[in-house]
C-alpha cells in the first residue's frame, strides 16, 4: 500500500476528530446541520473502515499497514498499525455507529447538550484505540474514550444516570491510575513503550527485571479486565449499561470489547512465546468462566429489560475471556466471530428494549425493579381477550425481540448459534482426530455456554411473554420508522453473517493464524520505511497526536 | 533518595485507597487525587531517580549523568489527563449531590 492508501490508516483517527470539533461551533438549536455533519462523518468513517478491511484482506498472507505519526521511526516514535484484527474492531465499531447515531437522531439527541460531539469523540477513542502500536498512545485513546463516554452516560441526565455515572467514573479513574502503574512499570523494566518493540525486548530481559515487567502486565491486564467486565470487576457494569440511554447503551456494546481486543492482541504479540509466554492465561480462564456464571444467574434474576441486557453483556464477555484463557487457535477464531455476532445483537437489543418499554406506563420499570425485589406477588384474573388483533408495530417489535432472543441463546438460524458451534467444535473437535484428550476446562467452558444460552432463552421468552402477551395496559408504543429501522438493519447483518459464516470464519482463521505469527507484525513495524527518507530534512511535524 | 521518594508513595497510595473507599464523594475525590500524585511520582521514578542532570545527550557526554526524557512526557500528558478527568468528576459529583441531596456516593444514607 502506498501514497494515498497509507493516509488511510489515520483516518479512522481524522474524521471523528475533525466532525466532533466542528459540531461544537453550531448551535444546540441547528439540529438538522448537527445531525447531518454527525452522519457525514459515519459514513465517511464507514468507508474508510471497509476499504481498509478490505485491503485487510485482500492479500494472501500477512498484512500490517504502518503509519508512523510525524514519520518517526518505529522504536520512537508512535506508529499506528493496521492488520486484520484491528481492520475487523474498525469496521465493527463504524458499523455500530451508524444505526446508533440514526436511532438517536429520532428524538434522543436532543435530550442533552453536546451529544454529537462526545459520539464521535468517542468513535475516536475507539478506533484510535483499535489502531495504535504504542502503549502509553493506547492511555491517551483509553482515556478520549472513557472522558466521552462519562459524558454520554449521563447524556439525558436524572438522578439515576448521574449517580450510575459517579460509580462509573470512579471506578474509571481508579483504573486509568492502575493502567499508568502498569505501563510505567513495563517502560522501567523493558525501557520501550512500543508493542513490536517490547515483543523483540522481552526476551533479553531477566531476573528482577522481568519480575517488574510480568508484575506491570498483571496490572495493566486488571484494567482491561475491568473494562471488559470480568467477575470480580464488573459490579458498576450492570448499573451502568442500564441506566444509560439506549442509544448510548447500544455503542457501549463494543466498548467493553475493547479491553478484550488489547488483552487478545497483547496476550498474543507479546507473551504468545518465549519465557513469559501464557502469562495470566489461567486468569482469564477461570474468570471467564466465574463471568459467565455471574452473568448467567443475573440474566435469569433481572426482571427489568434493561438489566437482563447488561447481563448479556457480562455472558458475552465472559466467554470470551474464557474462549481466549483456552489459547487454541481454532476456538479464538470462533470466538472473534462471536464477538461481532453478539456485540450486533447486543446493540440491537438495548435499542429495542427502549421502543419495547415505551409501551409500558412509568410505573411498569419500577414495578420490574420491585419484582426482582420481592417476587412476582400477584397474579390479576384478567378478563378473557378472544381473538384480539396484535396491531403492527407490536408485530415487528416482537419479531426483533425474538430474533435478539435467538441470537443471545444461540439457537439456529441466526449467527449466535453460528458462532457458538464454531467455539465449541473447536474446543471438542481437536480432539476428534485421537491425539489430545480435551481437556477438563474446556469441558466446563462448554458446560457454562450451553446453560447461559439456556439461561438467555428462559429469561427471554418470560420477559417476551410478559411485554407481548401480557402487557397490562395494552397501550401500542409509539414507535417512528427511524427508530425501527436501526435495530432491524442490526439484526439483518446478523442474518447477512450467518449467510456469509464461511467466508467470514475464513477471515477469523486467517486473523488468528496471523496473530500467532508475531514475528510478521514486528517486522513490519520495526522495518516501516520512513516516507520521503532520502530528503536531508527533518521529520515533518504531521499528525502529531 | 530513593527512599524518601518511595516513602511518599507509599504514603499517598495507602491513604489514597483507603479514602476512596469511603462512603462520601468528597472523600473519593481527595482519594484519588492522592492516587494520582502517587502514579506521578511513580512514573518520574520508573526512569531512575538523578538530581542534577538534563535530560540531554550531547557531544561527549556521559551516558550515566543524562536522565531519562520519557518518563517526563509521561508525566506531562499523565498530569494533563490526570487534572482534566478528576474535573470532570468534580462536576459529577456536584450534580449528584445537587440531585440527590445527600453526598453518599450510592445517593442515599446507610440505614443505621
Amino acid at each position: 500500500m502506498s501514497g494515498w492508501q497509507q493516509h488511510l490508516i489515520i483516518a479512522p483517527i481524522l474524521i471523528p476528530l475533525v466532525a466532533g470539533a466542528t459540531l461544537l461551533f453550531f448551535d444546540e438549536r441547528e439540529r438538522v446541520i448537527k445531525a447531518m455533519i454527525s452522519v457525514v462523518s459515519g459514513l465517511a468513517l464507514a468507508a474508510v473502515a471497509i476499504s481498509l478491511f478490505r485491503l485487510a484482506n485482500s492479500g494472501e498472507g500477512t498484512f500490517e499497514g504502518v503509519y508512523m505519526l510525524g514519520n518517526w521511526p518505529a522504536p520512537f516514535g508512535i506508529v499506528l498499525v493496521v492488520d486484520r484484527l484491528s481492520a475487523l474492531m474498525l469496521v465493527l465499531a463504524s458499523i455500530l455507529a451508524i444505526p446508533t447515531l440514526v436511532y438517536a437522531l429520532a428524538r434522543w439527541h436532543t435530550a442533552g447538550a453536546h451529544f454529537h460531539s462526545l459520539f464521535q469523540f468517542l468513535l475516536m477513542g475507539l478506533n484510535g484505540a483499535f489502531l495504535t502500536g504504542d502503549l502509553f498512545n493506547l492511555f491517551v485513546f483509553f482515556e478520549v474514550m472513557l472522558a466521552a463516554s462519562y459524558g454520554l452516560l449521563m447524556h439525558g441526565s436524572g438522578s439515576m444516570r448521574v449517580k450510575a455515572g459517579l460509580h462509573y467514573i470512579a471506578v474509571n479513574l481508579a483504573a486509568a491510575l492502575c493502567f499508568l502503574i502498569g505501563v510505567s512499570a513495563i517502560y522501567g523494566s523493558a525501557g520501550t513503550l512500543n508493542m513490536a518493540d517490547l515483543a523483540v525486548r522481552i526476551g533479553e530481559i531477566e531476573g528482577e527485571r522481568r519480575m517488574l515487567l510480568e508484575a506491570g502486565a498483571g496490572i495493566l491486564g486488571i484494567v482491561f479486565l475491568i473494562k471488559a467486565g470480568m467477575w470480580p470487576l464488573n459490579f458498576w457494569l450492570p448499573g451502568a449499561y442500564s441506566a444509560a440511554t439506549a442509544p448510548v447503551a447500544g455503542i457501549f456494546a463494543i466498548m467493553s470489547k475493547v479491553g478484550i481486543y488489547v488483552i487478545l492482541r497483547l496476550s498474543l504479540l507479546v507473551f504468545g512465546q518465549g519465557a513469559s509466554a501464557g502469562l495470566g492465561l489461567n486468569v482469564l480462564l477461570y474468570g471467564g468462566m466465574a463471568t459467565i456464571a455471574f452473568g448467567t444467574i443475573g440474566v435469569l434474576a433481572s426482571q427489568a429489560l434493561g438489566r437482563l441486557a447488561s447481563y448479556s453483556v457480562l455472558v458475552s464477555s465472559g466467554t470470551l475471556l474464557a474462549v481466549l484463557g483456552l489459547n487454541n487457535g481454532m476456538v479464538t477464531a470462533g470466538a472473534l466471530f462471536y464477538m461481532v455476532s453478539s456485540t450486533l445483537t447486543i446493540a440491537a437489543f438495548f435499542l429495542l428494549i427502549e421502543l419495547v418499554e415505551r409501551g409500558q406506563d412509568a410505573g411498569a420499570s419500577v414495578l420490574a425493579v420491585t419484582m426482582e425485589a420481592y417476587g412476582d406477588a400477584d397474579e390479576e384474573d384478567e378478563e378473557v381477550e378472544v381473538g384480539v388483533t396484535m396491531p403492527g408495530t407490536i408485530a415487528v417489535l416482537g419479531i426483533c425481540f425474538a430474533a435478539c432472543g435467538i441470537l443471545l441463546s444461540g439457537l439456529p438460524p441466526l449467527s449466535g448459534f453460528v458462532a457458538k458451534f464454531a467455539m465449541l467444535s473447536g474446543m471438542i473437535g481437536t480432539s476428534a482426530q485421537g491425539d489430545t484428550p480435551i481437556a477438563a476446562s474446556a469441558w466446563w467452558i462448554v458446560g457454562l455456554l450451553i446453560l447461559s444460552g439456556l439461561a438467555a432463552l428462559i429469561s427471554m421468552t418470560r420477559a417476551g411473554i410478559r411485554t407481548f402477551w401480557a402487557s397490562m395496559e395494552g397501550t401500542v408504543p409509539r414507535v417512528l420508522v427511524m427508530e425501527m429501522a436501526p435495530v432491524m438493519l442490526l439484526i439483518a447483518l446478523t442474518l447477512a453473517l450467518t449467510i456469509k459464516a464461511g467466508p467470514a470464519m475464513s477471515y477469523m482463521e486467517e486473523t488468528v493464524r496471523n496473530l500467532q505469527q508475531p514475528t510478521t507484525y514486528i517486522d513490519a513495524v520495526i522495518n516501516a520505511r520512513r516516507a520521503g527518507v532520502s530528503e536531508p530534512s527533518g521529520p515533518d511535524g504531521g499528525g502529531g497526536l | 533518595m530513593e527512599l524518601v521518594l518511595s516513602i511518599g508513595i507509599g504514603i499517598m497510595t495507602g491513604s489514597g485507597v483507603w479514602l476512596i473507599l469511603r462512603p462520601r464523594t468528597y472523600q473519593v475525590i481527595i482519594g484519588l487525587s492522592l492516587l494520582s500524585y502517587a502514579v506521578n511520582l511513580f512514573i518520574f521514578g520508573v526512569g531512575g531517580v538523578k538530581s542534577n542532570a538534563a535530560p540531554l545527550l550531547g557531544e561527549g557526554v556521559d551516558i550515566s549523568t543524562v536522565t531519562d526524557p520519557v518518563p517526563h512526557a509521561l508525566v506531562l500528558t499523565a498530569i494533563v489527563i490526570g487534572f482534566a478527568t478528576t474535573a470532570l468528576f468534580l462536576v459529577v459529583l456536584l450534580a449528584a449531590r445537587g440531585l440527590t441531596g445527600t453526598d453518599h456516593v450510592d445517593g442515599r444514607e446507610q440505614p443505621k
